[in-house]
């Protein structure tokens, strides 16, 4: 299977990363961009198929730290 | 007194934190692998500086699955002294032994020069032999020590007094330019509720020569001793102790 799990900051939570690109972006002549938030992208290859739950409980423990970030993922082929 | 210092690959103030320990103050100091799976027996353990696994995922994110830091929980659970210093304190907070978390500067700029700390409670295992009040100049070195954590949490560690050192300017107020990072309530350093785990951004270990600018750092270490000398770890006196 693969699964796709995507993190990115909290909404509460200041990006500064974000802000520096989103100034990038406003010296191409797009003064109306209001906001960028920079997270991750991972792309999870398995032999077998990880259920829902256990992959909830890796997002939650190890690839994203919930104090500070939101997690969501897309399986995109089971493997079955 | 026994001390051990957890290495991690890419830890590398190890070596600074057994000088001071060792050299300047004469306590018997091991380094423990992340991949043994003991640390008991120590009365102090040292998450020390550097950049675990390289920083990868997030500072701290892979060296908390390590080994070791299973033996970790349970001593500081037991009452064992826990001192996380810059990477160190990212572990623990990754690890949940310390609430909150530590996310890139607001200036984006890895900074290396020496700050000006004021101690918020010296009623902790590792403040004691300070006052409330006294002003610490202490080397900070990272880029990510932008300390966060959600209000409701930031205000049990405000009634439960864990906020443990602040970054203040030369009278000791804790102003905005005088917050190198951007952390939350200029926030440098905080313990646990029960007060035997201590992280901090500033690195004590750097402070314990005048040679090196400072020896503001051996109040730390003076601290520990005497806790340890006092005998040992049973845990402090404090009102709450759930979770």
């Amino acid at each position: 299977m693969k699964a796709t799990v995507i993190v990115t900051p909290k909404l509460s939570v200041l990006d500064p990363q974000g802000v520096a690109v989103r100034e990038a972006i406003r010296h191409h002549d797009l003064a109306g961009v209001r906001s960028v938030r920079i997270g991750k992208i991972m792309e999870i290859e398995s032999e077998s198929d990880i259920p829902e739950e256990k992959l909830h409980e890796l997002c939650r423990d190890l690839l994203s730290n919930p104090v500070i970030e939101d997690y969501r993922f897309e399986i995109e082929s089971p493997a079955a | 007194m026994k001390a051990a210092i957890v290495r991690f690959p890419g830890s590398n103030c190890d070596q600074d934190c057994r000088h001071a320990l060792r050299d300047v103050f004469g306590v018997e100091t091991d380094y423990v692998w992340h991949k043994d799976t003991s640390v008991e027996g120590y009365d102090l353990i040292v998450l020390p500086g550097g950049f675990s696994y390289g920083d990868y995922l997030r500072c701290g994110a892979i060296a908390k699955t390590s080994p070791i830091m299973r033996s970790v929980r349970d001593a500081a659970a037991s009452g064992t002294l826990v001192l996380g210093i810059c990477n160190g304190f990212q572990v623990l907070c990754e690890a949940g032994l310390l609430p909150g978390a530590l996310i890139r500067n607001r200036s984006l700029h890895f900074i290396c020069e020496h700050r000006w700390l004021r101690v918020e409670n010296s009623d902790t295992p590792f403040t004691s032999a300070s006052r409330e009040g006294n002003l610490l100049h202490l080397p900070i070195a990272h880029g990510e020590g932008n300390y966060r954590v959600d209000p409701e949490t930031l205000e049990t560690m405000r009634a439960r007094r864990q906020i443990v050192l602040r970054y203040c300017d030369v009278t000791g107020e804790p102003t905005d330019p005088a917050n190198p990072n951007g952390s939350l309530e200029n926030i440098a350093g905080i313990c646990n509720q029960a007060r035997n785990v201590f992280g901090l951004m500033p690195h004590p270990e750097r402070a314990c020569d005048l040679l090196l600018g400072s020896e503001d750092g051996k109040v730390i270490f003076e601290s520990i001793l005497s806790r340890v000398a006092r005998g040992g770890s049973p845990l402090p006196p404090v009102a709450f102790r759930d979770g």
